[in-house]
């Protein structure tokens, strides 16, 4: 059968399964779009640019599926730049389409021409200037295959105007991606299962270091096994929430600059160190050069080029995680370890009456408490999308996730205003799902034009906006090491109820923590998008606290209330 | 130290670009990358010479595998291997001058390509140290002008027999709007 380029295009993403895609239209991309109608597709016409390459971003975590964004030339094209270099950070597998300006006119400065191949390449897993109808099914049954590939990423595929439509039969037989077999090929100085299983059976201290690799590989059950028999604690990335439960008892918490003091000191006392899907960021490692000095390292990562990057290690393992323990699991002899649980335990110290939550209400509302009443109101089974800034690491520290992918946030790439577009990408992928979006007042104002997607699009989505008026985290930073000199950090913004309502949403303004549970169960009742603006404490601050760049064990800890007031 | 990698790519648009934006964006300073075809038609190689460590060697090859195009990567810093450059290098040198240019040629066994009246060019392909030492030689006769291609480099032997078949596939036809680069270096 003879199709049009713009034809081709759609029958290639149904015979992807894409059932949505999230994009706006314009100039180059208008034969795309006019083929559309014809297909069982449901387009979700975003406010701006970069809230398409959020959504599919959003339902790429969500779901495990490949999100599609799809845009015009030029400022279309530039505006998703944010949202795929989000993705490529996160691993997360979105493929986007732009159109392209006539391939006569190319390089030609044509109205909205420019060179986003070019602009992405550093950016995606790889991307693909299609200028001729016959390419464009081969070109789009490889993107979903190299999205989906390894380590997941983004892959932009830019299809010139007259590629769209012009008419070519199609074989899809033909079409099908050849990938280089070199992919997966084991390469001189990769690691062996047998010295990590040595490393792991004679340790006497050893501790999981869980990322966001396990949720991507579905290896969850087998990292729980491997914890349990060898009787191992599990450390988590920011990313790595919801890949083991928060409320399982070998899980210690969150590493990193604003994880659990116990935490990062077990991995500064640790022997062994069993890093399973995570890259050592410089946000868990704090200074390399003293960190986990005592400890043997294993790293087992399916990108290869993770390995001996930041961290040196003993044992490099380049293999899809599910697949490795797999092999390891019956290999390991059940080990008691309760001398170092009992170590750990008693590192936690005084944490409990330094935590905010056991704090008695002194009558401000802080964010902890917001967050940690919305855990318990939506029994910690909301898919909860954050944006970045203090609310988003308060989210991490006082929801408790206990299943994967029910924390969706920008770790790798730290995008403000991520959030809501991402939740409508999320509410898309599963729309059974409670979905809250919890955001900053700052991050909000960046994307808020999306209320009216998720209004057009009827979705239940509520959002709570942590409003301090302050970029919070940026001002906590000043306030800790630049003297308290808040340049650029106090922010306004609008009457956000008022902003909701004139989107025909629902909104309600709490002062109050006995406001809270009340706004709460109101926005839950309505099945409709709600907004609830929680005026909290303005000059608050995250801890526990790992300054950029200071040892992973010099936390700037809680306050104590016994020698400080809570008011403080 | 600096290591030598020969590199395998899929001879399509825009792949050398791919190849030097990948060293830009990872902090790996180039020393030298030339390009050219190879016996397999669609693939071509490039020696990529990179002042590196052990550890950047291979992260450095596992993120040369990470690009599509690219098929194969050897890192033959170690191994048995030919490494030629080859130069072409143009003296200003005239009567008595020119005997000596000539005398000089024929001990590093380089040849004589072109002869104007003010000035002479020379080919010589050898390594780096031998085309170094030669112009070393030239200079006090006036070296006017100098390329060189940077090394190419190949394992002795047939350690690496394996062959890379031509690969079709998404935009395997090479397209006439995005010029594609077959021969080059840097």
């Amino acid at each position: 059968m003879t199709l049009t380029g713009a034809q081709i295009l759609w029958e290639a993403l149904v015979r992807e399964g894409v059932t949505d895609v999230f994009g706006y239209p314009g100039g180059a991309i208008l034969p795309a779009y006019d083929a559309m109608l014809a297909y069982p597709i449901r387009h979700v016409l975003v406010r701006h640019e970069q809230g398409a390459a959020h959504m599919a971003d959003g339902f790429a975590r969500a779901s495990g599926r490949v999100g599609v964004a799809i845009a015009t030339s030029g400022p279309g094209a530039t505006n998703m730049v944010t949202g795929i270099a989000t993705a490529m950070m996160d691993s997360s597998p979105i493929v986007c389409i732009t159109g392209q300006v006539g391939s006569r006119l190319i390089g030609s400065d044509a109205f909205q021409e420019t060179d986003i191949t070019g602009i992405t390449l550093p950016i995606t897993k790889h991307n693909y200037l299609v200028t001729g109808v016959h390419d464009i099914a081969p070109a789009i049954r490889e993107a979903f295959a190299i999205a989906r590939a390894g380590r997941p990423g983004p892959v932009l595929i830019d299809i010139t105007k007259d590629a769209q439509q012009a008419s070519a039969e199609v074989d899809w037989d033909a079409a099908a991606p050849r990938l280089s077999e070199a992919y997966d090929d084991a390469l001189p100085g990769d690691g062996d299962a047998h010295d990590a299983l040595a490393l792991i059976a004679t340790a006497e201290r050893p501790l999981i270091l869980a990322g966001h690799g396990i949720v991507q590989a579905g290896a969850e059950r087998q990292v729980r096994e491997l914890a349990e028999r060898a009787g191992i604690p599990i450390a988590v990335t920011l990313l790595g929430i919801g890949g083991v439960p928060a409320s399982h008892p070998l899980n210690m918490g969150m590493m990193g600059m604003h994880g659990e003091a116990w935490v990062n000191q077990a991995i500064q006392e640790a022997d062994l160190l069993i890093a399973l899907g995570m890259r050592f960021d410089d946000r868990v490692t704090g200074n390399l050069k003293t960190y986990a000095q005592t400890a043997r390292k294993i790293h087992v990562d399916i990108d290869r080029a993770e390995l001996n990057k930041n961290v040196r290690v003993d044992v490099a393992i380049a293999r899809d995680l599910r697949a490795a323990l797999d092999e390891w699991l019956p290999l390991i002899t059940p080990r008691d370890r309760a001398g170092w649980l009992a170590r750990i335990h008693a590192l936690k110290g005084d944490a409990a009456v330094r935590d905010i939550q056991n704090l008695p209400d002194d009558g401000h509302l802080y964010a902890a408490h917001v967050i940690n009443d919305l855990w318990r109101l939506t029994h910690g089974d909301a898919i909860v999308v954050t944006d970045v800034g203090q609310h988003q690491m308060w989210e991490a520290q006082y929801y408790k996730h206990d299943t994967p992918r029910s924390l969706i946030t920008s770790g790798g790439l730290g995008t403000m205003g991520f959030a809501l577009p991402a939740a409508i990408g999320a509410k898309i992928a599963c729309p059974d799902k409670e979905v809250w979006v919890v955001v900053g007042d700052g991050g909000f104002q960046m994307t808020m034009c999306e209320l009216a997607t998720a209004v057009q699009e009827q979705l239940d989505i509520n959002v709570a906006i942590i409003n301090n008026g302050y970029l919070g985290m940026v001002r906590q930073w000043q306030e800790f090491f630049y003297d308290k000199r808040y340049a650029a950090t106090p922010i306004s913004g609008p009457d956000f109820a008022r902003l909701a309502g004139s989107f025909g949403i629902p909104a309600a303004v709490v002062k109050t923590r006995a406001e809270v549970a009340g706004a709460v169960e109101a926005a839950r009742r309505q099945k409709r998008t709600a907004v609830i603006d929680f005026q909290v404490e303005q000059e608050d601050t995250v801890y526990p606290m790992v300054p950029a760049g200071a040892d992973l064990h010099k936390m700037i800890r809680r306050p104590s209330p016994i020698v400080e007031t809570a008011a403080d | 130290m600096l290591h030598t990698f020969a590199v395998y790519v899929d001879n399509k648009p825009g792949v050398l670009n791919r190849v030097a934006s990948l060293f830009r964006r990872r902090a790996f300073n180039i020393e030298s990358l030339t390009v050219g075809h190879t016996e397999t038609d669609g693939v071509s190689r490039m020696t990529v010479v990179v002042d590196t460590d052990e550890y950047g060697a291979r992260r450095l090859e596992a993120h040369l595998y990470k690009l599509v195009p690219c098929r194969r990567v050897d890192n033959i810093t170690h191994a048995p291997a030919i490494a030629r450059d080859l130069a072409l290098i143009k003296v200003a040198a005239t009567g008595e001058a020119r005997t000596h240019v000539m005398q000089l040629v024929d001990v590093y066994r380089a040849r004589i390509v072109d002869v104007s009246p003010e000035s002479m060019v020379i080919e010589t392909t050898g390594t780096e140290d031998k085309i170094d030492s030669l112009v070393e030689v030239l200079r006090p006769y006036g070296v006017v002008e100098m390329v060189r291609t940077g090394r190419v480099a190949m394992a002795r032997g047939l350690v690496n027999g394996r062959r890379i078949a031509p690969r079709t596939g998404a935009g395997a036809a090479a397209s006439e709007v995005n010029g594609d680069i077959s021969s080059c270096s840097v």
